[in-house]
């Protein structure tokens, strides 16, 4: 929105693809946003393929068969995809009851609905508080939130200080204070048990490093997850664009490697909802061929502090046990996974086919990262270049009839 | 005199048939890719292993040679490779004379090639089109995965004491060995298996042949109940294979894995390495699979991946010693028939090396053919 609203101020013709019906993303979900009159909203739509600067879209419902496909040929593109839930196997992850920390919060904002009526927080980030707060807010009762790290990592970094982002983190703290939600920190939940869903999660103390110290077992009936967050970046690796780090190499005015290509919030690094807007009003004014007076410096080093202080850290390794599931849509084990690696996988396009990790309808979009971190821990050599992991020149799935009737050209507006 | 150590370049099907037979006979092997393993043109395949989509021909001796080859190899390598001899169904919605036509030349070459009418189509297939005018069945068409084919292979010669070295790269070739990205490896003789990347390897290696890249894209759907029995393919497919033109081409192939997806190929196109993609292309196959098989219209399309075939100019594989350069050998050029053509390949070419009888006749694809040597 940030990015469409400062084209259009700078006097471009914007249009603004938009995968949910409404504005606002998952940040402002439930709020009702408003963007610049003059910006063509395309809602429920997705860019499912890019030629250069030709962007191919499908317009409706996912499972509408009423969809229809339109093809925009832009001067330039601000790519602003966002991120998900990124989230680390551990034995019973795939029960029923246990939701990422993402869907927890869309079905407690946008419907109301709790996912169960004693939950358990865990993962690592100052998103679990609001997520936390939601699920509290709709009725469940929050037994605790695990965070895996000690979460004051950040105060080792003074400089970050960012007086607005410290208020809003304090006042979640004091939110769960006064909503009697404790705060485990180093501790996670390393197990979820039962049989049809979760009925009881092995709740860990952990070292630095993510291994297990000592562990007990509190019963719930649901569990809310998240490891951080995923960058969605297909779009960004069809259009070739250049990655650093896991996520889009961009400039101070979020212009990619490929010319008329710029990104902005999540996917050229986890920043938040501020810093992401912040980030789309630059790269949006640069696209439509202006300039923007925001600084994006104070911001970027607030978030990049706050990701210093919630790291993955490689002891959730040691929580697998050979039957745990790695893959959901394809049912590929730890052990699976193991025997691959050990006939050298050491490629993303080999792993993939010869453990069938990331085959299956996501696309390695939950389980690609952590597939070849434990494939790289087994090996000694490893190829897993990134872009690799996000090649999916189909970036949404397509049904085939829409396919074969998919317009090349744009068409003239009546 | 002693056999020589042998360095295979090039970690896909035609390397590790190689490696997987040279090992067999007793050599010392060490396979080398720039890459990982497994993870150009084999990894791009659907996996065919056909003898329904060639005309009599040296091509087809191979094909029926690997035909025999592969249960026989995979017994001895002992994995899983989803090896599947499911037959291929080629079906004509035009003129049906030219398809029973060229079945009948394939009966007289020894493919068990049967030609069936429309109503028994129908109950091989029920989901095809009712356009269909005639059919060919070939029980003898089979289908494997190839990644899973390649590692197989791979581990057979690592277990019979050969080295993988992934991610090495091939610089040159000389009296002491192989130079390469990491260091000399030495050895008597050198294969170049490198597929659409083989031209550019044989420069390095010191006598250049022409082998270019020729695109494929295949679309893959989301996994449903399996509707899809055999390998079906329209008869326009054999023109394609068989043509050297530049332009895109595509005819439909259509086929379900193991896992209950739908592999949709197949299109061919000369644009060098280039990976990006060409919705035009996406829309041709969709277009020619929904003819074949209505009932696929509303079946989501999950992933579409390219690869690059090798060629060379007159379309036939390219197996033996290069005259130039002595100790150097090249097993490439299979095009799309990489993964059936592979055992036939691998055992010729130890035949070749060890001085051997050869189980096929090798003149056909010798290196010293008219425009191979570049």
């Amino acid at each position: 929105m940030a990015a469409a609203n400062a084209a259009a101020r700078a006097g471009a013709e914007v249009v603004l693809v938009d995968g949910e019906p409404t504005l606002g993303g998952q940040y402002y979900r439930g709020t009702p946003q408003r963007v610049d009159p003059a910006v063509e909203h395309l809602a429920e739509s997705a860019v499912w393929a890019m030629e250069g600067l030709r962007l191919h879209i499908r317009t409706g419902a996912a499972d509408s068969p009423h969809r229809t496909g339109t093809v925009v040929d832009a001067d330039a593109v601000v790519l602003a995809t966002g991120a998900h839930d990124r989230v680390v196997p551990f034995p019973g992850w795939d029960l029923p009851g246990v939701y990422t920390a993402g869907a927890a919060q869309t079905l407690a904002k946008s419907q109301g609905i709790a996912v169960g009526a004693r939950v358990v927080v865990s993962g690592t980030g100052p998103f679990l508080l609001p997520v936390a707060e939601s699920l509290v807010k709709v009725g469940a009762r929050v037994l605790g939130v695990c965070e895996a790290n000690s979460g004051t990592g950040w105060l080792r970094h003074p400089r970050a200080a960012n007086p607005g982002k410290m208020a809003e983190l304090a006042h979640y703290a004091g939110m769960l204070l006064k909503l009697r939600v404790p705060l485990w920190r180093k501790t996670a939940v390393v197990a979820a048990h039962g049989t049809d869903r979760v009925t009881a999660v092995t709740i860990a103390r952990l070292n630095p490093d993510w291994t297990i110290r000592a562990t007990r077992r509190i019963e719930v009936d649901a569990v809310c997850v998240g490891h951080g967050f995923t960058p969605r970046l297909e779009l960004a690796v069809a259009a070739g664009c250049a990655l650093k780090d896991g996520f889009v190499a961009v400039d101070e005015r979020g212009a990619t490697s490929v010319p008329g290509v710029y990104a902005a919030g999540e996917i050229t690094g986890i920043g938040g909802a501020d810093l992401a807007a912040a980030e789309g009003e630059v790269a949006g004014a640069a696209a439509a061929g202006s300039e923007s007076t925001k600084s994006l410096t104070g911001a970027r080093r607030f978030a990049a502090a706050l990701a210093d202080a919630h790291p993955i850290k490689p002891g959730w390794q040691t929580w697998l046990t050979p039957e745990t599931l790695v893959c959901r849509c394809e049912e590929v084990t730890y052990q699976a996974l193991c025997a691959a690696t050990d006939l050298d996988a050491a490629g993303v396009r080999t792993l993939k086919l010869t453990s069938r990790v990331g085959l299956g309808l996501c696309q390695g979009r939950m389980c690609g990262r952590n597939a070849t971190e434990l494939a790289a821990t087994r090996l000694d050599q490893a190829f897993f270049d990134e872009a690799a992991l996000h090649r999916r020149p189909i970036a949404t799935p397509i049904r085939l009839s829409e396919l074969a009737e998919t317009p090349l050209e744009p068409q003239e507006d009546p | 005199m002693g056999l020589p150590d042998v360095v295979v370049v090039g970690a896909g099907v035609i390397g590790a048939a190689c490696a997987e037979a040279l090992s067999a006979a007793g050599l010392r092997v060490t396979v080398l890719d720039r890459g990982p393993l497994a993870a150009g043109t084999s990894a791009a395949g659907e996996g065919n292993v056909l003898v329904s989509d060639k005309e009599p021909g040296p091509e087809l001796d191979l094909a029926l040679a690997s035909l025999a080859r592969w249960p026989e190899l995979l017994d001895r390598v002992g994995h899983d490779v989803e090896w599947d001899p499911k037959g291929g169904l080629v079906v004509a919605t035009g003129d049906p004379s030219l398809l029973a036509g060229f079945a009948a030349h394939q009966r007289a070459a020894g493919v068990d090639a049967r030609l069936i009418g429309p109503a028994e189509a129908f109950e091989r297939e029920p989901q095809l089109t009712r356009r269909v005018t005639t059919a060919v069945h070939y029980p003898q068409d089979a289908q494997l995965q190839p990644v899973l084919a390649t590692t197989a292979l791979l581990d057979a010669v690592r277990k019979r004491g050969g080295v993988l070295r992934p991610g090495v790269t091939a610089l040159g070739f000389g009296p002491d060995g192989v130079r390469t990205s990491d260091g000399v490896v030495p050895c008597g003789a050198v294969v170049n298996a490198c597929g659409p990347w083989s031209g550019a390897v044989s420069r390095a290696l010191g006598a250049p042949i022409d082998i270019q890249p020729r695109r494929g894209m295949v679309l893959v759907t989301a996994p449903m109940p399996h509707t899809v029995r055999h390998k079906v393919y329209d008869a326009d497919y054999v023109g394609a294979v068989a043509s050297g033109d530049a332009d895109l081409q595509t005819s439909t192939v259509v086929e379900s894995t193991a896992a209950g997806t739908v592999l949709i190929g197949s299109s061919r196109e000369r644009v060098g390495f280039d990976e990006s993609i060409r919705v035009r292309v996406l829309r041709e196959l969709a277009r020619k699979a929904v003819a074949l098989f209505p009932g696929l219209a509303d079946v989501p399309v999950m992933r579409a991946y390219g690869g690059f075939r090798p060629y060379a100019p007159d379309h036939l594989p390219v197996i033996g010693a290069d005259p130039r350069v002595p100790g150097l050998w090249h097993a490439t050029g299979h095009e799309g028939a990489g993964i059936g053509l592979a055992p036939a390949t691998g055992a010729l070419l130890a035949e070749l090396l060890t001085g051997a009888r050869p189980h096929v006749d090798p003149q056909p694809f010798r290196v010293d053919r008219p425009g191979v040597l570049a």
